[in-house]
């Protein structure tokens, strides 16, 4: 199965993997094809449009408690649609490679929000710029309200100058720690005053509040505003290396490999920042399909369940079990812990998320009981002592419909059980889930099997 | 193993694995060579509680001119001198008080605060600086670093079914253990068993799947010494039906059944107080009090009073003046409390918070919580703060 690994791979890294139904066609094309195919189906841009209204805080915050407590339910019933409308279109979308680029945006520009209606437009600018262009994208997400008011420019006025959207700009969304002075962040911040949103969200230029007087920027000068800051750091090298870098832990390999990741940031910044032609060359690159690059990635939260939900077609009679998946294994979309976002790697590892983790295919696939109590998100807080509710413990059949029936279908019928254990695992499998693997004498038992394992943590 | 039970077995459901015994680590040690060990409990206060209406600064007016109408009145406050006082829901601890076996600090923050409940609670957990991002927490950085005979996830402990940051360090981490006798059973059902046999090999490698197989290991083998060496210990004390009661009461047994762990951690939630606060904030203080009031006493009974350091923070406090709901809004510093029976200076440990001095409404902060850390790691656990938190911290004269 050599040449399918290749395109397993690729599956496995630019998506959620590849399904048994896909692997009649996928045994039969090369990985530029099949590359070529992953760009196709991802042009479909499919924006979420779950949140329809944006609850204005403050016309309801002047209220009496009553209308408090139900301005928080209706903002928690908001983000909870959100959250799983997003989980439905990753678990059903064809624009595979598209949605996993978001889930990087998502993870990049990374922003909490209280209001729904914001988060979801970020959500769409990171979708429809996923494989376009890191300036334009940069530009979109500097001026959406979510990461205004998330990173406090709506305050960053003149001679009020508030640091935290240009500090993190350059920290984490371009250059990087290390390569700008303090002075840089001062500066930079006061070609950002006035950048700020309206009540219905939209971003507005408030002249009054711009310091329009002279900056100096890492090494230049001039009467600059935010979108000249902007292009000053992407004039910058350190920022394609920078992205790159990132890019490259999320793709190929959790060890950053200097070479590799140079010859992507020369690419990238020849490129004018173009995504698309970045993620070519990866894909493309003889070493991306290296062994040590193979099955060596631990799947996020999100990864793990989307791959399963896809694999096996599973439907949920109560979808807000897949809340509670994220949370319980640390990582709930739209929440990220902070602006840095999921550190991702090992850190998704410890003795219980492990647990939880080998328990989940089983839940899912064998109608298994829930029963554990998930702590309470801090941002829930304030609707928990609202309604005097705290009581967090779920104790619930999962109540999930695997389609065995479409699985199973799909499964091309001269396999062997190794062979459909080889197809499902990305990385080699230790001696003893061969044994199992070989032993299972029935076909959902083997699938099962296959999916509670340590191999199956990794893509 | 017979492959045909593996669907029938409903335990499956809760998933499994097994290690042979000449894997597991070096966790024998025998009860004996545990005494006089030292533990430190952590209970932390989720959703930023209300320090001012939990330690009452009733001597000073600016409090009742700023919350007309949730300020608790002086006929009702638990008076401890001239200016501070327990609110009512905190009466349990009185007696702790009068023993000498509480301290309460008063002003603890750290520069440039945040208001937003995830981030603040994200710098307490990581003691990282406000605009610093750190991936693990203070205790895992312990367990990383300080502890020499850290090798094993249950040095330290949360007593939740998952794992807070604070207890992830970037090589070692602590485990969740909600129910010992729980976590044993899904440890020993039998699906794992053979995989983990043969983890000894090539799976054991430096690379993720090495490190999952590992993950294993330890948790199988944590497991089975949690719950061997604590079903052994029945807890004689009383504790009250509630769910940190609970949470306590395991850590009785824990720490009276000789368990090597070092550090405990449990969290309370319910203290985000915007709407309607007194009824709110008291019932969760009752909850608090009376739980904490039960494992002091229990501890006190069992000798281990003297081993036993606990310590109550929240992520933040609330503003001084009440907002128009009866609740209040997020805030700053706010009083961390101790309780063991080694406090040095029992009773309250520096000033009230000065109502007067404000930073747009908000108190100033006096200590560092990260002081806080630092005495606690220094004095209490034998470790070297600088390691654990970046910078070396002051300590403080309490324990």
């Amino acid at each position: 199965m050599d040449d399918l690994r290749t395109v397993k791979h690729l599956y496995a890294r630019a998506g959620f993997g590849l399904r048994f139904a896909d692997l009649s066609k996928a045994k039969h094309i090369s990985v530029n094809k099949a590359l070529k195919d992953l760009f196709k189906t991802s042009e479909a841009d499919q924006p979420l449009t779950v949140v329809k209204s944006n609850v204005d805080m403050m016309t309801i915050l002047k209220g009496d408690g009553e209308a408090k407590k139900m301005f928080l339910q209706q903002q928690r019933q908001q983000e909870k649609d959100l959250n799983l409308a997003w989980f439905n279109q990753l678990n059903t979308t064809d624009a595979v490679l598209r949605e996993k680029m978001t889930l990087f945006w998502h993870n990049h520009f990374a922003c909490r929000v209280n209001n729904a209606a914001y988060a979801q437009q970020l959500n769409n600018i990171q979708r429809s710029n996923a494989l376009g262009n890191f300036k334009e994208l940069t530009l979109q997400v500097s001026k959406s309200p979510a990461m205004l008011q998330f990173l406090n420019n709506q305050q960053n006025r003149k001679n009020h100058p508030n640091e935290n959207f240009a500090r993190e700009l350059m920290e984490l969304f371009t250059i990087g720690r290390g390569n700008y002075t303090e002075q840089d962040v001062k500066e930079s911040a006061r070609a950002f005053t006035g950048w700020g949103f309206d009540k219905d969200g939209l971003f507005v230029n408030r002249i009054g509040q711009h310091d329009a007087g002279q900056k100096s920027f890492l090494g230049k000068s001039g009467n600059f505003n935010g979108e000249d800051i902007i292009n000053i750091l992407l004039e910058q090298k350190q920022t394609a290396r920078f992205i790159c870098g990132k890019l490259y832990k999320y793709l190929v390999n959790e060890v950053p490999d200097p070479t590799h990741i140079n010859a992507m940031a020369d690419l990238f910044y020849a490129g004018k920042y173009e995504i698309k032609p970045l993620l070519e060359y990866v894909m493309t690159a003889d070493w991306f399909y290296d062994n040590k690059n193979i099955g060596n990635l631990i799947k996020s939260p999100v990864e793990l369940a989307v791959g399963l939900n896809r694999q096996f077609y599973i439907s949920y009679q109560h979808p807000e079990v897949l809340l509670e998946f994220q949370r319980t294994l640390g990582q709930t979309l739209f929440n990220p812990p902070n602006v840095a976002g999921w550190p991702g790697g090992r850190n998704w590892i410890d003795s219980s998320s492990l647990m939880y983790r080998l328990k989940i295919p089983s839940l899912i696939l064998n109608g298994g009981l829930i029963d554990f109590a998930g702590k309470a998100d801090p941002e829930d807080e304030a609707y928990l002592a609202a309604t005097r509710n705290r009581q967090t413990a779920v104790n619930t059949r999962v109540q999930t419909l695997p389609d065995w029936d479409k699985f199973l279908d799909g499964m091309p019928k001269h396999l062997s059980n190794l062979e459909i254990a080889q197809f499902l695992l990305e990385p080699k499998m230790c001696q003893t889930v061969q044994d199992a693997v070989v032993q299972a004498a029935e076909l959902k038992t083997l699938a099962i099997e296959i999916v509670s394992t340590p191999e199956y943590q990794l893509c | 193993m017979k492959r045909r039970d593996f669907l029938r077995n409903t335990a499956f459901a809760s998933g499994a694995f097994m290690v042979p015994v000449f894997l597991k680590p070096l966790e024998a040690l025998a009860a004996t060579q545990l005494n006089g060990q030292r533990n430190l409990v952590i209970i932390q206060l989720s959703g930023g509680n209300d320090g001012l209406n939990t330690i009452v600064p009733f001597g000073d007016d600016i409090y009742y001119q700023k919350r007309s109408s949730i300020a608790i009145k002086p006929s009702d406050i638990i008076k401890l001198d001239d200016m501070q006082g327990f609110n009512p829901a905190l009466l349990p601890l009185k007696e702790l008080y009068d023993q000498g076996w509480m301290s309460i600090i008063n002003s603890v923050g750290y520069p440039n605060p945040d208001r937003s409940h995830f981030r603040s609670m994200d710098i307490w957990q990581t003691a990282s600086d406000s605009n610093q991002f750190l991936s693990s927490g203070w205790i895992g950085r312990y367990l990383d670093s300080n502890c020499q005979t850290c090798r094993n996830p249950y040095t330290a402990i949360e007593v939740d079914d998952t794992l807070s940051l604070a207890l992830k360090g970037s090589t070692m981490k602590g485990i969740a253990v909600q129910d010992p006798g729980k976590l044993y059973q899904e440890t020993r059902e039998p699906f794992f068993k053979d995989l983990a046999h043969d983890a000894q090999g090539e799976h054991l490698n430096e690379d993720n799947l090495g490190y999952l197989y590992k993950t294993m290991i330890e948790t199988y083998s944590s497991a089975e010494y949690i719950q061997q060496t604590s079903k052994i210990y029945a807890v004689k004390g009383t504790y009250p039906n509630t769910q940190l009661g609970s949470q306590l009461k395991t850590i009785s047994k824990f720490i009276n059944s000789g368990l090597s762990t070092r550090i405990y951690y449990v969290s309370l939630s319910g203290f985000d107080t915007h709407v309607g606060q007194q009824n709110q904030q008291n019932k969760q203080l009752s909850v608090y009090a009376d739980a904490v009031a039960a494992f002091i006493k229990d501890l006190n009974q069992t000798g281990k009073l003297n081993d036993t350091l606990v310590m109550t923070f929240s992520e933040f406090g609330r503003r001084v003046e009440q907002n128009a709901s009866n609740g209040t809004d997020h805030g700053t510093a706010n009083n961390v409390l101790l309780f063991g029976g080694q406090i040095k200076k029992p009773g309250i440990f520096n000033e009230a918070p000065n109502l007067s001095d404000l930073d747009n409404g908000d108190l100033k902060y006096q200590i560092d919580f990260r002081q806080v850390y630092a005495t606690m790691l220094d004095k209490w656990l034998g470790a070297n703060n600088s390691q654990v938190l970046g910078k070396n911290f002051a300590g403080l004269a309490v324990v």
